[in-house]
C-alpha cells in the first residue's frame, strides 16, 4: 500500500488527505493541512508539544497513524479560538498571566488544558497540575500555566452562569 | 522519526483480525494503543509488513463484573479502567496502577491489554495481574485457550503467546470486599519507567492477615511473583517482624539491573523499601 485517502474532520471542516498509512497525524497536520499550531518536539510520545484532541480525547499526535484517523475528528490549537478568532479564555489567560515564554509547548498544552477543563470545568491545583503531567514546559516552571489555567476556569465559568 | 511503509488493516471483527495474522505470518503485527509500537517502529526496531489495528473490534472493549469475576476486555484503554466505577469498587488496584503509567494522553490511547500483552518488563500492569491471579484469553487460528498471567512471562518481551495469537480479554475473580491493596512505584519522573514498584493484596479477619499476594514490576527481565514474600504474611499477625520477612523474601528475588534509573544495588536495596511501603499501605486500607 503506498498511499491511501484519509478522510477526517478537523476543526470542523472535512477534509480528505492523501497519506501513506504510516504518515503521522503530527506531518498530517502541519505539512499535508498546513496546520503549524501543533509543534513536534521530542518525538518520542514524551513531551506533549504535538498534543491535539482525538474523538474528545486528548492525544500525542507523534504516536498516531494517518491510517488509523480514518473518519476521526481533530481539533488542534487552530480550532480553539472563538467566532471571528477571538481568542479562547484560555489564551487570553495565559497572555495575562505569563503561561508561556518561548511559546514551543503553549499550543500542545492550551489543546490539553481545554480538554481538562472539558472533563472537568472547576480544578484545583493538583488536578490542574496532574492533567498537565504529559507537557513539558522548559521556560515556566509551570507556575503560570497553572495559574493561567485556574483563571481561565474561573473566566468560562463566570460566562456560563452569566448565560444561565 | 520516519517508521518503515507498511501495509494498515482495520478488521471489523476477531475474526477477520485472526485471519490476517495467520495469512501474512510473522510480517504482521497486532497494534492496540500503539504506545509501545510505535515509537519501536519509529526506530525501526520493528518493521511489520502489515499492521493490524485491532481498534474496530467492539467485542474487544469494556469491563463486566458479574458476581466477583472481573473480565477486561483487551482494548479497553487505562483511561476507561480509571474512570470504571464497578471496576475501581471490586478491585481499586487497577485504578492505583493504572493511574501511575505514563501520562493523560498515553493513557487515553494506552490499553489494558497492550500493556499486559507485549512483556515489556517495565509495563506496570503485569505485577498487578500476578498479584490478582488473572487469567488471559488468547485467541488464534487455532482456537482460543486461557493462559494463568503468572505462566505467561517468560522474559523481555518473550511470553507464552504464540505468533499469530490475540490477547483478547483478561479475566480474575475480584479480591474479596473489604481486601487491603497498594501499588507502589518509584519513579524519577512522570512518564517513567519504574525504578521499583510492588503491588500488594491482602485480607484480614480479625487479627490475621489471611491471603497476601505480593508482585514486582522492572525487577528483572519479566515481572516477579513474590510468593515467598506473601507467604511470609500469611496465616500471621502481619506484625513488624513478618513485615520484614516478606520485605526480606521479595528482595531476595530481585534481579535489576543497573540503569540509568540506579544501580542493582541500590534498586535491589529499593525493593525492600518499596514493599514495606506496599504492604503498610495495604494494611491500612483493609477492613
Amino acid at each position: 500500500m503506498t498511499h491511501m485517502h484519509v478522510n477526517l474532520k478537523v476543526n470542523g471542516r472535512e477534509v480528505e488527505v492523501r497519506a501513506e498509512p504510516r504518515t503521522l497525524l503530527i506531518h498530517l497536520l502541519r505539512e499535508h493541512l498546513d496546520l503549524t499550531g501543533p509543534h513536534i518536539g521530542c518525538d518520542t510520545g514524551h513531551c506533549g508539544a504535538c498534543t491535539v484532541d482525538l474523538d474528545g480525547r486528548s492525544v500525542k499526535s507523534c504516536m498516531v497513524f494517518a491510517a488509523q484517523v480514518q473518519g476521526a475528528e481533530v481539533t488542534t490549537i487552530e480550532g480553539i479560538a472563538g467566532d471571528g478568532g477571538a481568542p479562547h479564555p484560555l489564551q487570553e489567560a495565559f497572555r495575562e498571566h505569563h503561561g508561556l515564554q518561548c511559546g514551543y509547548c503553549t499550543p500542545g498544552m492550551i489543546v490539553r488544558a481545554w480538554r481538562l477543563l472539558e472533563e472537568n470545568p472547576d480544578p484545583d491545583e493538583e488536578a490542574i497540575r496532574y492533567g498537565i503531567s504529559g507537557n513539558l514546559c522548559r521556560c515556566t516552571g509551570y507556575q503560570n500555566i497553572v495559574k493561567a489555567i485556574r483563571a481561565a476556569a474561573d473566566e468560562m465559568n463566570a460566562a456560563r452562569e452569566t448565560e444561565q | 522519526m520516519i517508521p518503515a511503509a507498511f501495509d494498515y488493516h482495520r478488521p471489523a471483527d476477531l475474526a477477520g483480525a485472526v485471519r490476517l495474522l495467520a495469512e501474512h505470518g510473522d510480517e504482521a503485527l497486532v497494534v492496540a494503543g500503539g504506545h509501545s509500537l510505535i515509537p519501536m517502529m519509529k526506530l525501526r526496531m520493528a518493521q511489520p509488513g502489515h499492521l493490524v489495528d485491532l481498534r474496530a473490534i467492539e467485542s474487544l472493549r469494556g469491563v463486566r463484573v458479574e458476581g466477583g469475576t472481573v473480565t477486561i476486555g483487551a482494548m479497553t484503554t487505562q483511561a476507561e479502567v480509571i474512570a470504571s466505577g464497578p471496576l475501581v469498587d471490586a478491585c481499586p488496584i487497577l485504578r492505583e496502577a493504572a493511574l501511575q503509567i505514563a501520562d493523560p494522553q498515553i493513557r487515553n490511547l494506552g490499553t489494558v491489554g497492550g500493556n499486559a500483552a507485549n512483556g515489556d518488563p517495565g509495563n506496570d500492569l503485569p505485577a498487578v495481574m500476578l498479584a490478582l491471579d488473572a487469567r488471559y484469553t488468547l485467541e488464534g487460528a487455532g482456537g482460543r485457550r486461557e493462559v494463568a498471567a503468572r505462566e505467561y512471562y517468560e522474559g523481555a518481551f518473550a511470553t507464552a503467546r504464540e505468533d499469530g495469537e490475540i490477547l483478547t480479554a483478561i479475566r480474575f475473580e475480584a479480591p474479596p470486599a473489604g481486601h487491603g491493596c497498594a501499588y507502589e512505584k518509584q519513579k524519577r519522573k512522570v512518564g517513567d519507567y519504574a525504578t521499583a514498584a510492588a503491588a500488594v493484596i491482602l485480607a484480614r479477619s480479625g487479627g490475621t492477615c489471611t491471603h497476601a499476594s505480593i508482585a514486582l514490576t522492572n525487577l528483572a527481565d519479566r515481572p516477579l511473583l513474590a510468593a515467598e514474600a506473601g507467604a511470609a504474611l500469611a496465616g500471621t499477625a502481619a506484625g513488624e517482624a513478618e513485615i520484614a520477612a516478606a520485605c526480606a523474601a521479595a528482595q531476595a528475588i530481585a534481579e535489576p539491573v543497573s540503569d540509568g534509573r540506579g544501580s542493582a544495588a541500590f534498586r535491589t536495596r529499593l525493593t525492600g523499601v518499596i514493599v514495606r511501603r506496599a504492604i503498610e499501605r495495604a494494611l491500612a486500607t483493609a477492613a
